[in-house]
């Protein structure tokens, strides 16, 4: 993040991070109210607890760790991480399938 | 010899240098994480129907630990926003609420590992299970005694998630002849409990690593900060990169350990 001099202007960022915090204090609450609801199919209490997590972790990454205005260095090494991850849960995936002859499956 | 680039960016990153090492870190806890996290994918969808565990933790203590740790990140980032502000005394404040924060979690965390450790299946001879947190396990006594519940099927005990967190259950006395297998609810009881404590455990390793780093800036801070305020700026946004990513991990952590 730049670094900022001006204390007035460092102010209205302080009162973003109190705007996250209890964003996040919301999200932890929905989170735990959401895994109470029966939507039916379990899966799709998996995807929501995953999504309101996702945001939760994009509000921390953005704005707690200044993801949101970092330089493009930064981007450039998080790019090769992204592929990485996403490599490793693909060969996740791919290994559902993956299973010797006469696995005996329950 | 002076470490160059700890404040001025260096002209082709842009970026001091302390920054670029610990998102360089970061990129690869992101993968030891990651692993783990395909790990309990794989074990999760390969276990047997209704042989994954539900409602064996506590949701309200896990809650109670993820507003903790989302608390302590805010005190994070306002101690190096205090620092940006000129402020030593408000950095102090935020770092100390930071640490006994960080300690509050552990503490939790210990209390659930103790939870789990003093929790057990006690197989019997003519093939029930008794379940439950054991009670008196005197050696030289002839009985063992648990709260817990009997229940004929094994099946019966992974899924729990209709049980209060403050459900009181029966003391049982069982006689120790009548024993054939007793095992606490460790990492090697079944998967489920490997791998959460695998994952939480490594967790809570970090906890305890940032909290070792920002209690150090705290005890050490304000020669640095007299001689050097920028530079010691600069370490403590770094470690508060380190703290949340560490509330990252268990932002996803608390979900799928345990809510669905």
């Amino acid at each position: 993040m730049d670094a900022v001099t001006h204390p007035e202007e460092f102010r209205h960022h302080v009162r973003r991070y109190l705007f996250v915090f209890y964003a996040l204090l919301f999200g932890t609450l929905i989170t735990v109210g959401a895994s109470y609801i029966p939507f039916g199919n379990h899966e799709i209490n998996i995807a929501v607890a995953l999504f309101i997590a996702s945001g939760k972790a994009f509000l921390v990454a953005g704005y707690f760790m200044h993801l949101i205005s970092e330089r493009k260095m930064i981007y450039g090494l998080l790019a090769f991480t992204v592929f990485f991850f996403a490599g490793l849960m693909a060969l996740t995936v791919y290994a559902f399938g993956d299973f010797p002859r006469s696995t005996i499956m329950h | 010899m002076d470490i160059p680039y700890t404040v001025a960016p260096r002209p082709d990153t842009g970026l001091y240098n302390a920054k670029v090492g610990i998102w360089l870190f970061l990129a690869s806890e992101v993968m030891l994480f990651g692993a783990l996290f395909s790990s309990y994918i794989l074990l999760r969808v390969g276990a047997p129907e209704g042989y994954w565990p539900h409602g064996w933790l506590n949701v309200p203590v896990g809650t109670a630990n993820t507003l903790v740790l989302i608390t302590s990140s805010i005190t994070t980032v306002m101690a190096w926003a205090s620092c940006k502000m000129n402020q030593f005394g408000r950095f102090k404040f935020f770092h100390a609420c930071t640490i006994l924060l960080a300690l509050t979690f552990v503490c939790i965390k210990s209390y659930e590992y103790h939870d789990k450790f003093t929790h057990y299946e006690i197989v019997l001879k003519d093939g029930r299970i008794a379940d439950g947190h054991i009670v008196e396990n005197n050696p030289k006594a002839d009985h063992v005694v648990i709260a817990g519940h009997y229940v004929t099927d094994k099946k019966e005990l992974y899924d729990l998630s209709g049980l209060s967190a403050f459900h009181k259950h029966a003391e049982l006395s069982i006689p120790r002849e009548q024993i054939a297998d007793m095992e606490r609810y460790g990492p090697w009881h079944n998967t489920y409990l490997a791998i959460y404590f695998t994952l939480t455990g490594l967790h809570a390793l970090h906890v305890i690593g940032g909290a070792i780093v920002i209690s150090f800036l705290w005890f050490t801070g304000r020669k640095m900060w007299e001689s050097d305020p920028e530079r010691f700026t600069n370490r403590v946004e770094v470690s508060g990169l380190f703290w949340h990513f560490v509330d990252l991990v268990w932002i996803f952590l608390f979900p799928v350990l345990y809510l669905i």
